[in-house]
């Protein structure tokens, strides 16, 4: 890395195949699976498509069409609107639901959803008081149905929407609001004509990441039993022992991922042309009537009651009720998740930060589309990545099992590599390596060339330049990485529960298996911890927050 | 009058940006509102616009009230364009929608052609379907001037439009724009604080200090009969050597008595300060009176010298460039000034 300093930009990536080497094993978590997936569904075995087609396919696409659809409009509807109100408007409360808005980022989607069922079902608090006190309950909606599971994902998931509306809001200043005015539209007309259209782009990549997170969701839809890919996925690799079935099913889901990945994309490129020039900040925000002063108030207070105020208490009562499951079992989880994480986050900072700077150094079309492929996780399910390697890693174990044994005869050690940590962290570093990559990259971006090079005209040159000028620099984006790893990992289910070794369950692991025996009250004690440390990185981005307001 | 100000006060708290401003800018004209920064032309331009109130005064265009104490009519229902200084072109929409966001009103048909009109007048017409960020910045400007005009505003507001342009695209731009307007027989103000911005393009232009207008005049009579000692200093260069009023039209100062067709307004004995525009101070080898020549700059067709005269007193003088003097050397000079302009002594 000493040799970061001034490298002709016209220097041919492939002359330095130690980077190359290394960037192209930084893509192979994320790329086998998709080679694996798409040569499965490319050779289908007859038998189980036709199984797949007949009994499973019609019923999950259906569910999953139907899904997409109501998430992307609910949560997109409530985060633009919270967003216009918050940084457009003024009413009673604006500057604290303006960050408090964001808090449901901490609250994973399962743990939302087994809140929401746990109050609402038959048997649940709500009922049963309705029940004591008027007789019926008989009015009160299903909860288990597919409304029930759009209003608890858009709860959910608003806050992606949100964030980025409210920046696309924030940033294009009001001057277009003015030169609108100047040409004959009210406030009100301008808003419509001209703010909205201009946060187009951002509202959209706020949706479409939307839609990949809710085609990636595990956890909340097993809870209400709505059948999806990612379920089905699950029951086809530990139900039907049906590694094609669950490889085929991943293939089909990847269609849906690959359309809503476009679209993000495509989304992006819009919002990068559609930046105003002017970053004036909004002096007079609009002034809404008494009644939409109180209105706004009201819809922003509904919905972070019942995004996050209201669950969390739910989680605090039910744990406080199970505090008798605390016990040895119970740290035990904590320390294997705690484990997990703290190891994830080692591996995919220390994987994020040669992966930046391979980029930093080799510039090059080439290294760049690696770059994006080994980046290229975040948008893939859980549940495909997990069986995706999975797969090859036990054709891997077989193959090297067979050389030992024709090497060392009968006493050849018995290989389990598909049932190793390293299994689970290879799927972890595909999922998250985005998420460790992107502050580091950032960061690295702020140190610029001309830095190296006065460094260097200083005579700090090599490893020395790297510890006293590099490391400093990118302590923050460093620590940003591992932490907002570290909670993704913490709150992860899908990989861990199919990847995890015999008798590695984590806080996620456990909240899985006493949500799907329906024991919501014990659920509640791990999905705490969980909760808690999700709140790190909503800390981070509200803090994020202020500075763009 | 088209457009008239009547002592309009706008305060920001205790300050007050726009401070008893009054002027009057006639149908078909261009007006100018020149100052340094800070001095509150851009507030005056965004009260005029609609998007500030009126703390006191009035302000009436086209016929009717627009603004006063007590009414504020919305900008919307104004009838005023306005080109900002960042063009707050919309970026969603392409150059012929930016242009036809303003005819609403029109039916759909008409709409598309009056665009296409007004952009075929700026000279944009073959990048009708660019999107905004596809263009230069000087293409960017015309399109904001082409989405002002297209309504037929009854008066365009301009807000340092070319600040964001390089130098020499801003001196082709401001004759460009100036025809623009003139062949719409457009009322226009302008808000610059660039000296040459404004005489190119405007008609009438004021200087503005501390809220209010120091003079609003045509650009000739800015330059050679300045009404305060703010508008000889901001506008143009020049240097003020001391004197004393012998009669009218006369004051006397150690070059001599300079005499000249000025108007007779101190009276005699008063003490004044001169001032001496470099195009007043004429090199003459044969003129008895001698300066040393303490700095020159060369500005290809002529030098800008620094003129030291024995008391110390500093002249600048405008020389044709083929008389090529050193630093430290002797010149004579003359005073011939067209008008007199001085201000009493404090």
């Amino acid at each position: 890395m000493s040799a970061a300093v001034v490298q002709p930009e016209t220097r041919r990536a492939w002359r330095d195949p130690l980077s190359v080497a290394l960037a192209v094993v930084l893509c192979l978590p994320a790329l086998v699976p998709l080679l694996v997936i798409a040569h499965a569904s490319l050779s289908p075995e007859a038998e189980v498509w036709a199984h797949l087609s007949r009994y499973v396919l019609p019923e999950v696409t259906v569910n999953t069409i139907k899904l997409l659809i109501g998430v992307a409009l609910l949560s997109g509807i409530v985060g633009t609107a919270l967003a216009w109100l918050t940084s457009i408007c003024e009413f009673p409360g604006r500057r604290f639901f303006d960050w408090a808005l964001l808090l449901p980022l901490a609250i994973p989607t399962y743990v939302l959803a087994f809140v929401a069922v746990g109050f609402l079902d038959f048997a649940g608090p709500l009922q049963t008081w309705l029940r004591a006190w008027t007789g019926t309950s008989a009015w009160v909606p299903k909860i288990r149905s597919t409304g029930g599971v759009i209003v608890v994902l858009s709860l959910a998931l608003y806050p992606y929407v949100y964030l980025l509306a409210r920046t696309a809001f924030l940033t294009q200043g009001r001057r277009a609001l003015e030169a609108a005015q100047t040409l004959g539209y009210g406030r009100a007309a301008a808003t419509w004509k001209v703010a909205l259209p201009m946060a187009r782009p951002w509202i959209a990549a706020g949706i479409a990441l939307v839609c990949m997170e809710t085609l990636a969701d595990f956890g909340a839809v097993s809870v209400f039993n709505y059948n999806t890919f990612t379920t089905a996925i699950y029951r086809a690799w530990f139900g039907m022992f049906s590694v094609s079935a669950a490889l085929e099913l991943a293939g089909v889901l990847l269609l849906f991922v690959i359309a809503a990945f476009a679209f993000e994309r495509s989304s992006r490129a819009g919002a990068r042309f559609a930046s105003g020039r002017d970053v004036t900040r909004a002096a007079t925000r609009l002034q809404l009537g008494p009644v939409g002063r109180w209105g706004a108030f009201a819809g922003a207070a509904l919905v972070l009651a019942l995004a996050f105020v209201l669950p969390l208490l739910q989680l605090l009562i039910w744990s406080a009720k199970n505090v008798s499951d605390i016990d040895s079992r119970y740290w035990g989880f904590i320390a294997r998740s705690l484990i997990l994480a703290g190891s994830a986050a080692v591996v995919i900072v220390l994987a994020g930060l040669a992966l930046a700077y391979i980029e930093r150094r080799r510039s090059s079309t080439s290294m760049r589309l690696l770059v994006r492929l080994a980046t290229l996780g975040y948008a893939i399910p859980g549940t495909v990545l997990a069986v995706g390697i999975a797969v090859p890693l036990v054709l891997l174990n077989n193959q090297l099992q067979g050389w030992l044994r024709a090497w060392m005869g009968e006493s050849a050690p018995v290989l389990l590599l598909q049932g190793t940590l390293l299994a689970v962290l290879i799927a972890y570093l595909a999922r998250f390596l985005t998420v460790g990559f992107n502050p580091i990259e950032s960061g690295l971006q702020r140190v610029t060339r001309s830095i190296d090079e006065a460094a260097a005209s200083l005579g700090v040159v090599g490893t020395e330049l790297i510890r006293k000028v590099h490391v400093p620099l990118l302590r923050t984006s460093l620590a940003t990485a591992a932490t907002l790893v570290f909670v993704d990992v913490m709150k992860e289910m899908p990989i861990t529960l199919i990847t995890r070794p015999p008798g590695w369950d984590t806080l996620a692991v456990r909240v899985w298996e006493m949500t799907s025996e329906g024991e919501w009250e014990r659920a509640a004690l791990p999905a705490v911890a969980i909760v808690l440390v999700g709140l790190i990185p909503a800390a981070l981005l509200t803090r994020r927050g202020a500075h763009v307001a | 009058m088209w457009l008239e100000l009547e002592n309009v006060v706008r305060r920001f708290g205790e300050r007050s940006a726009v401070n008893g401003l009054s002027m009057r800018l006639a149908k078909g004209s261009i007006g100018c509102l020149l100052g340094p920064s800070g001095c509150g032309k851009t507030t005056a331009l965004r009260c005029i616009a609609g998007f500030e109130a009126v703390d006191a005064g009035v302000i009436r265009a086209h016929g009717r009230v627009l603004a006063s104490q007590d009414f504020h009519s919305p900008p919307e229902s104004r009838q005023i364009g306005m080109v900002f200084q960042d063009y707050a072109l919309f970026p969603h929409l392409t150059v012929l929608d930016n242009v036809a966001f303003g005819l609403h009103r029109l039916e759909r048909s008409k709409r598309r052609r009056r665009a296409e009109e007004i952009l075929d007048t700026v000279g944009l017409a073959e990048h009708r379907s660019h999107y905004p960020h596809q263009l230069s910045g000087g293409q960017q400007q015309r399109v904001a001037l082409a989405r002002a005009l297209a309504p037929e505003p009854q008066i365009v507001l301009l807000d340092e439009p070319f600040s964001s342009l390089d130098v020499e695209l801003r001196e082709r731009l401001s004759l460009e724009v100036r025809s623009v307007l003139k062949a719409l027989d457009t009322t226009a103000l302008l808000v610059t604080h660039d000296q040459q911005e404004a005489f190119a393009v405007a008609d009438v232009v004021g200087v503005m200090k501390d809220g209010r207008l120091e003079q609003w005049d045509t650009p000739y009579q800015l330059y050679h009969r300045p009404e305060t000692r703010f508008v000889a200093d901001f506008i143009g260069q020049g240097v003020f050597i001391p004197g004393e009023v012998v009669a009218a039209g006369s004051v006397r100062t150690e070059l001599g008595v300079v005499r000249a067709n000025g108007n007779g307004k101190w009276q005699s004995g008063r003490p004044v300060d001169l001032l001496l525009r470099p195009d007043d101070v004429i090199h003459d080898d044969a003129s008895t009176l001698r300066a040393e020549v303490c700095q020159r700059a060369f500005r290809g067709a002529e030098f800008l010298y620094t003129l030291k005269l024995a008391s110390g007193v500093q002249l600048l003088s405008l020389v044709p460039s083929h008389h090529d003097h050193a630093v430290g050397e002797h010149i004579g000079i003359r005073i011939e000034p067209d008008h007199v302009v001085a201000f009493p002594r404090d």
